[in-house]
């Protein structure tokens, strides 16, 4: 398999009145043409990792690490300008919420064309031809209609779709997707997952899932990292997860309210200072 | 006995937009009562008609027996307490968790506050060392937690929960759950729950109800779902959706 992402003791640190605030310390992890699950709860460091990855920290925060390297380019070492054209054509990021990450005052249609332009030669209407095609690739029933919408327009499911549509139509190699079903009912965050799927598959790209949702992630990454405040706690088949061994994973697993358990009170972490070193 | 909360064809409209379509439920005293659906299914807007804050075409809404007009009295404030989904929406961000109790002590004219915000502070396990804090300092759990403070303080009867825990983490929104029916217990409250999630609302409900479009689906015992005793489609889908992702073969 071809390693498409290298990281190795990545660290994200954030500089404020009352100290150094260490969001990512010390991740290391590789990533092929895969499915891979990054969880954990809020502050775990899990979309800071994938902010990194990205180059999407805020300014003041120092990153280093003994290696970020994808597809052969050093991402630390890049230019601004490096990045800016590996952001949105190689390296893509879906986020969690279409409401507040698509243009409000754009047209869905004019905003996928953008993106295709920023990084492609190519004519309006051709542009406009392959943005239909993929709002219709996302499983958009009518896509002229919906090109033509504002975001406000559109339900959740719909702006998710869109926002996949933009973030897939420069053909990336490495998706990169924040919680990108966490704001959606659940039939349609399936759909939304469906869509990923086969789109993973029939391109071939790599794939960084983050969630806080354990049980999503199971079923649909091929291989977890368990996040606990900035470190990886635990790695596992996706399949495996049942067999965790960190008592922090089995305590996730374990705390959510399952049908047909009759457990009152349900157990509830119990945190345990040593999972910090 | 008098049901803690009896509706009946209660029809919400928005202009021409019809939220809620002559919906029936009756909730006893002191049941945990669980409504179920997607975004748009009009489970939220039967709790904020209930609050009094949707706009109640027609049906009938009665609170122990007593029926309630278009203006409730100050009374039903204090029956009825509700608990929203988001807690960073929900706190007045430039008051202290003190000013934000006290509010409600004052506006209904209870005494002895000192004593009260101190009790229910610890009753939603905060310490006094939170008392003087602004919600931008606290968690999200512990924000959801003073907002349960709030809602518990004047000593309801009926707690109306939208989506308590779905912006919480599954650590946290055990705790919260644990909190709630703790507090149930201990001043036999009667609940009516909002929550898309399936396995909150049978870990927390004794009867369901299932809604889409403004409508009942169905209505369930907590122990159907785990038998998979369900008579519609829509529900059998919403209890394989919340299994998660299965890869077509």
């Amino acid at each position: 398999m071809n390693t498409l992402l290298n990281v190795e003791d990545l660290r994200v640190s954030f500089p404020t009145r009352t100290g150094v605030v260490e969001a990512v310390r010390g991740v290391s992890f590789s990533l092929g043409q895969e499915r891979l699950g990054i969880v954990g709860e809020s502050g775990s460091g899990k979309s800071q990792t994938g902010r990194a990855i990205m180059g999407l920290t805020p300014q003041q925060a120092e990153i280093t690490a003994r290696r970020l390297e994808f597809s052969g380019i050093d991402l630390l070492k890049a230019s601004v300008t490096e990045r800016r054209a590996l952001r949105g054509n190689r390296i893509a990021m879906i986020l969690q919420d279409p409401k507040y990450s698509l243009d409000p005052v754009m047209t869905i249609g004019r905003q996928i064309v953008e993106t295709l332009r920023t990084h492609e030669k190519i004519g309006k209407s051709a542009a406009r031809e392959r943005a239909l095609d993929m709002l219709a690739a996302v499983q958009i029933r009518d896509p002229r209609r919906v090109y033509d919408l504002f975001p406000h327009e559109v339900s959740g499911g719909m702006g998710q779709r869109a926002m996949i549509a933009m973030m897939l139509i420069a053909g990336p190699e490495l998706l990169i997707a924040d919680e990108p079903t966490s704001a959606l009912d659940v039939t349609v965050q399936l759909d939304i997952l469906r869509i990923l799927d086969r789109l993973v598959i029939d391109r071939g790209m790599g794939l960084i899932f983050i969630s806080h949702d354990l049980r999503l992630v199971s079923t649909f990454c091929d291989r977890v990292i368990v996040m606990y405040a900035g470190k990886i706690v635990e790695e596992l088949k996706a399949s495996e997860l049942a067999q965790a061994k960190h008592p922090y994973t089995q305590g996730l697993l374990n705390c959510m309210p399952k049908i047909g358990a009759d457990r009152h009170p349900l157990p509830v972490l119990d945190r345990q200072p040593e999972w910090l070193l | 006995m008098t049901p803690a909360l009896s509706i009946d064809k209660l029809r919400v409209v928005y202009d021409d937009f019809v939220a809620l379509k002559d919906v029936s439920v009756t909730v006893a005293q002191g049941e945990s009562f669980g409504l179920v659906g997607e975004s748009g299914s009009g489970k939220s807007t039967l709790l904020r008609a209930v609050a009094g804050i949707a706009p109640v075409s027609s049906g009938t809404i009665d609170v122990s027996g007593k029926r309630l007009g278009k203006l409730r009295d100050k009374e039903f404030y204090r029956q009825v307490q509700m608990v929203f989904q988001d807690p960073y929406g929900s706190l007045h961000p430039r008051q202290t968790v003190d000013r934000l109790l006290l509010e409600p002590l004052d506006i209904h004219g209870f005494g002895d506050t000192e004593k009260r915000i101190q009790r229910a502070l610890d009753e939603v396990g905060l310490g006094s060392g939170f008392r003087f804090r602004y919600s931008h300092q606290l968690s999200g759990g512990q924000r959801q937690r003073v907002a349960i403070a709030r809602a518990l303080i004047l000593e309801p009867s009926i707690l109306l929960l939208d989506e308590p825990t779905s912006a919480l983490d599954a650590s946290v929104q055990a705790e919260v759950l644990n909190l709630l029916e703790q507090v149930r217990r201990d001043r036999k409250l009667t609940f009516v729950m909002v929550s898309h999630d399936l396995g909150v609302i049978t870990h927390m409900c004794e009867r369901l109800m299932v809604m889409q479009g403004g409508q009942e689906v169905e209505r369930l015992q907590a122990g159907d779902l785990a038998t998979r005793n369900v008579a519609q489609d829509y529900t059998r889908n919403l209890l394989v959706a919340s299994e998660g992702f299965v890869r077509d073969a």
